[in-house]
């Protein structure tokens, strides 16, 4: 361990810190999955990943990480900045006009740690697949990290994916799902079912486990498992549960934080519960 | 004066698939995906020698897009191939963020583009792809006219750093550019120097046009014929240059003359030398089944319909 949970934990409470103050700066934005994957991204970037903050679109010898779900866009950027890609300070021009931390991530605007633009949903798993092609053709054994909404497998090209990884043996590849449970309009059990995901994906030639995405040492345990996981054929599927906006109380478990900002009041409720532990934006 | 020489009949795909087995010799780098389709792209003699670089990724063209796309990133310069239909149109957003927006250094390969594809019908004619892609920001547009012209356009996209759209088609044709041609992106090819009017074509069209040129020449009517192979970028000098010599121009493109070459050549001059401007193209409609030959002359974009527009252009001349 590079770190201890309670560290880790430390730096998940200031990414919800940024991720509150990001969104409330400038009134808009998606908390709700952003906070809910807070504890993924610190466990992914501070524990796992082996990787360069000297970025390189290529990443050679570097694991890489591809957010499909590009709207928790603010939990990736201040994870990022924590982890040494960019001065936090730039937090502070998330959405704001002439920013390198546009709404959705980009490559556009060269903000370092981003490879691809994601937003539209359904696409990451394709890139990722496709970054895992390009590692074998190079002879480089790194790993291959995504992280998809679970709203967003009812996007239809995930599945052309998902038979396409296990059939081509891309097996060091590990995606992770945010399986919340919500999505804009609602629970996905009322919008559109997704029922036994775990057997779905297994049904498609997939190594299934199951994390609790919102326990540190669940999550960092579960990621190392994935990784002696990989090399076997398979790709890996981490069906991660979380809590729509986790941290916050009165933002935990409801889709009606998926898109809104908190105001003053809410923001201040939210940062009481929050401890500063990195040192604000 | 004339610069071309008919020798045979061959399609532009099999120019794609010859093209794609030289850019994969010359660079270990280029790798190629195909939607079930590879014997429709040519693409057996890059898959032969080059079995390890080649994808299928059997009827899932989103993905397809997906993963050159990702392949990128580790360096790769990945060639698409599909029918032009199912590589624009039902794919657009996937090439929209992941490739244009992404500036990715895909090539999207479309065979079988417009209505040559012939009897299967409007389902599989794509009449839109050029608008739909030259609409992307940063991406090159590409439409050849014969085998050899796609063969080298093949080998330069490898080249360039960028997407690339790259457009040809299902049907023999006549081969009369230079099989060593150096294709440069972006610069037109003069076919036939003239002083009554510029013919611009591109694609299967241009045989065509040099088809009208000829009936033209038997009118008496001198007939300059530019071949715009790159839509996008557009070669605005070689256009501009020709156009204030002859005071007219048709523009010719087996495509819905919405959202083509014909409007981006209309954008130039309006802007630049507004100028009379005939449109040879598909109006506003879908294809159908029929071979090739019966679908040109119907939807009028045969060498006597470029012929019709030239001397409705020269009379709208002041």
């Amino acid at each position: 361990m590079k770190h201890t949970i309670k560290e880790l934990e430390d730096i998940a409470s200031q990414i919800r810190r940024d991720i509150v103050r990001m969104v409330h700066g400038c009134q808009s934005g998606h908390p709700g999955a952003s906070l809910g994957c807070a504890d993924f991204f610190t466990a992914l970037y501070f524990e796992v990943l082996n990787h360069k903050t000297d970025f390189t679109m290529e990443g050679a010898g570097e694991d890489l990480f591809f957010l499909s779900n590009g709207h928790i866009s603010p939990v990736w950027y201040s994870t990022l900045a924590h982890a040494g890609y960019f001065d936090k300070s730039e937090l502070a021009t998330f959405r704001k006009l002439d920013s390198r931390l546009q709404g959705h991530p980009t490559t556009h605007e060269h903000l370092p740690g981003i490879r691809i633009a994601s937003g539209s949903l359904g696409q990451g798993l394709s890139v990722a697949i496709g970054a895992a092609l390009a590692k074998k053709l190079n002879g480089d054994k790194s790993y291959i990290f995504a992280l998809l909404g679970d709203g967003e497998l009812q996007e239809g090209q995930n599945w052309e994916a998902a038979m396409f990884a296990p059939f081509n043996k891309v097996d060091h590849l590990i995606a992770s799902v945010d399986y919340n449970g919500q999505q804009i309009d609602g629970p996905t059990s009322k919008v559109l079912a997704l029922d036994d995901l775990q057997a779905k994906f297994e049904a498609f030639g997939w190594h299934v486990i199951n994390t609790d995405g919102n326990d540190m040492q669940a999550i960092v345990e579960g990621l190392h498992y994935a990784k002696t996981l990989t090399g076997k054929g398979k790709p890996i599927l981490n069906l991660m549960s979380t809590q729509m906006g986790a941290g916050v109380d009165y933002m935990t478990g409801s889709h009606k934080w998926h898109g809104t900002a908190p105001n003053d009041e809410q923001l201040a409720a939210a940062l009481a519960q929050l401890p500063e532990t990195l040192g604000d934006y | 004066m004339k610069k071309y020489t008919y020798t045979e009949k061959k399609d532009t795909r099999s120019g794609f698939g010859a093209g794609l087995h030289e850019a994969g010799k010359k660079n270990e780098n280029v790798v190629a995906l195909c939607a079930d389709l590879v014997g429709s792209l040519k693409m057996d003699a890059f898959i032969k020698d080059f079995p390890e670089r080649f994808t299928q990724v059997g009827i899932a063209e989103a993905n397809m897009i997906g993963i050159a796309a990702g392949m990128t990133i580790g360096g790769k310069i990945p060639f698409t191939g599909t029918f032009a239909n199912f590589s624009t149109g039902r794919v657009y957003d996937q090439i929209r963020q992941s490739v244009a927006y992404s500036n990715k250094n895909v090539k999207i390969c479309a065979s079988h583009a417009g209505l040559t594809l012939g009897e299967d019908g409007a389902t599989h004619q794509i009449l839109e792809d050029i608008g739909l892609m030259k609409m992307l920001p940063g991406m090159v547009v590409i439409n050849p006219c014969d085998y050899n012209q796609t063969k080298a356009a093949t080998m330069a996209i490898a080249e360039y750093e960028g997407p690339v759209y790259l457009r040809f088609g299902r049907p023999v044709i006549p081969v009369f550019t230079d099989p060593d041609q150096k294709f440069e992106i972006g610069k037109a090819w003069m076919v036939n120097e003239g002083t009554d009017v510029t013919i611009i074509a591109t694609g299967h069209m241009v045989w065509k046009a040099i088809e009208a040129g000829e009936k033209l020449a038997e009118l008496g009517i001198d007939a300059e014929i530019i071949n715009i192979h790159t839509i996008k970028p557009l070669d605005d000098e070689a256009i501009l240059t020709s156009v204030k010599k002859t005071g007219c121009v048709v523009t010719c493109e087996e495509h819905n003359k919405f959202g083509g070459l014909g409007e981006s050549v209309a954008r130039l001059l309006t802007t630049e030398l507004p100028t009379p401007q005939e449109f040879v193209a598909t109006n506003d409609t879908f294809g159908e089944s029929g071979t090739p030959d019966q679908l040109m002359s119907k939807y009028g974009l045969d060498a006597v319909n470029i012929v019709e527009a030239v001397q409705k252009v020269i009379g709208r001349k002041k």
